[in-house]
């Protein structure tokens, strides 16, 4: 067990490497009850979501969910995070567990608009079901028919009797759903989905197999790819940073960013031999420090050792070779396309 | 499940001395802690190897942890087998997985070291430390 933004988590159940290729190959079930909400309502409701957050939630369509960024003034992230657009009156903010606090502080700040919100997060469990035997393990406890539900949509309806907000997104890189639901039926249901997944392979996994699956599919880490110094342009996160849709906090220094261009770029990497670059082992680039890993380990499904780092926008080349100083030493590695891993469709 | 005519460390290390050469390796506890362990790096054969200071590390899938000396000595033969098998860590720890051998400066250090129903005492006192 380890705490994670407040609280106890197991880091593995059966350990990470099988429960990472659990995921990649059947199923696994992950509590990330941590995960904080906040919820936007009112007839400006839209007005807030849009005026905190870099993408563009007027194109949500309801029971539709995007990932955006909640920016600063200065066009850096507060946080990253999920928009489900419940109702045009009302948006379900899904945040990091260790910035909803933050976060909700963050909104309310800037709440200018004829908009309210709250701080939910005590009103909702969440359970991630993640894999290619995600969506047959779920139906098994549903009538809510899964398969028209599309990738980063959602829907209401009950899981084996409880009410669930049923979303088709998750953080792996495979396909899966996060369900949504009040606090007090979480064991009932962690248990039930355990016993019906079973016999398709499915097993319980930690927060280490959540950090090697998120990291082969190279999605970003808050406190690691992305932080209040970053912005969407220099994690590659260009597709969520929306200027065309009218200004927005942080707007203008993103697009004075823009202009003037980038000071560092956000790379992935595999190591060459057997070495592992970890988190903040700096990175040489002919043979000086060019930056430093912001998340690197092991890559169970791909089999390779990988990471990702920040470094000037000029050392971009797919296939030119750096360096990452593992204690003291110099270990080859190579800059990759991202993501290292995607799911066959 | 802790050999006993093995000696332990307090940084889960085992030792089983053989005249004056001896085998070394970690516990069963220690790789547990670790989980699955994906890369070992052994020093040189001929390095000379300091009681209690790092002579290595061992990289499991989610943390790097060094390698600590039982005895002082010199290393006569590094495991070949763990540079494309290092998962051999967790399947048998106190056997296949030794890590290095070494010949021994003083063969009478290990004595001084936890014996197998001390090092279970030890290990059993931090298990309640961690769920307490």
């Amino acid at each position: 067990m380890v705490n994670f933004g407040g609280w106890d988590m197991p880091v593995e159940y059966s350990g990470i490497l099988a429960e990472h290729n659990a995921v990649r190959t059947r199923a696994g079930l992950f509590d990330v009850s941590h995960m904080g909400e906040i919820e936007i309502r009112g007839a400006g409701a839209l007005d807030l979501v849009q005026w905190v957050t870099c993408n563009n939630a007027a194109k949500l369509a309801i029971g539709q969910a995007q990932y955006s960024g909640l920016m600063t003034s200065q066009g850096t992230f507060v946080d990253d995070l999920l928009v489900h657009k419940i109702s045009d009156t009302h948006y379900l903010l899904c945040v990091n567990a260790s910035n909803q606090d933050g976060d909700y502080d963050h909104v309310l700040a800037h709440n200018k608009f004829d908009a309210r919100a709250e701080n939910s997060g005590p009103r909702y469990s969440q359970l991630a079901i993640q894999g290619p035997c995600a969506k047959k393990i779920l139906q098994h406890l549903t009538k809510v028919e899964l398969d028209p539900i599309r990738y980063y949509h959602f829907t209401f309806g009950k899981v084996d009797g409880v009410e669930c907000l049923i979303a088709r997104t998750g953080y792996t890189g495979e396909d899966g759903f996060e369900i949504y639901f009040e606090p007090s039926h979480s064991e009932k249901l962690w248990n039930r989905l355990l016993d019906t997944g079973h016999s398709e392979g499915m097993i319980p996994c930690g927060l280490g197999a959540r950090n090697t699956l998120r990291m082969e599919a190279a999605m970003c880490l808050y406190g690691h790819e992305i932080d209040d110094t970053t912005t969407p342009w220099e994690a590659g996160l260009a597709w969520i940073s929306k200027l065309d849709k009218g200004e927005f906090l942080g707007s203008a220094r993103l697009a004075e960013q823009k202009k003037k261009g980038l000071d560092r770029k956000l790379i992935g990497f595999e190591m060459l031999d057997k070495r592992i670059g970890r988190d903040g082992y700096p990175i040489r680039i002919a043979g000086r420090d060019a930056g430093c890993v912001t998340s690197g380990g092991p890559a169970p499904f791909l089999k390779k050792n990988i990471g990702m780092g920040y470094v000037p926008p000029t050392s971009v080349t797919v296939g030119s070779e750096i360096e990452i100083s593992i204690r003291g030493q110099a270990a080859p590695a190579r800059i990759v396309a991202l993501p290292f891993y995607k799911r066959l469709q | 499940m802790y050999p006993s005519e093995y000696r332990y460390t307090k940084d889960h290390e085992w030792i089983k001395p053989d005249g004056d050469s001896a085998s070394i390796g970690i516990t069963d506890y220690a790789q547990g802690e670790l989980g699955d362990v994906v890369f070992v790096e052994l020093p040189k054969i001929g390095t000379q190897i300091k009681a209690g200071a790092s002579f290595g590390t061992i990289e499991s899938v989610k943390a790097v942890s060094e390698l600590f000396a039982p005895v002082s000595g010199e290393v006569t033969e590094t495991n070949p087998a763990l540079h494309d098998a290092p998962e051999t860590v967790n399947k048998d720890p106190h056997g296949a997985a030794w890590l290095i051998k070494i010949k021994m400066s003083d063969p009478k250090e290990p004595g001084a070291l936890m014996d197998a129903a001390a090092y279970q005492a030890y290990i059993s006192e931090k298990a309640k430390e961690t769920s307490a």
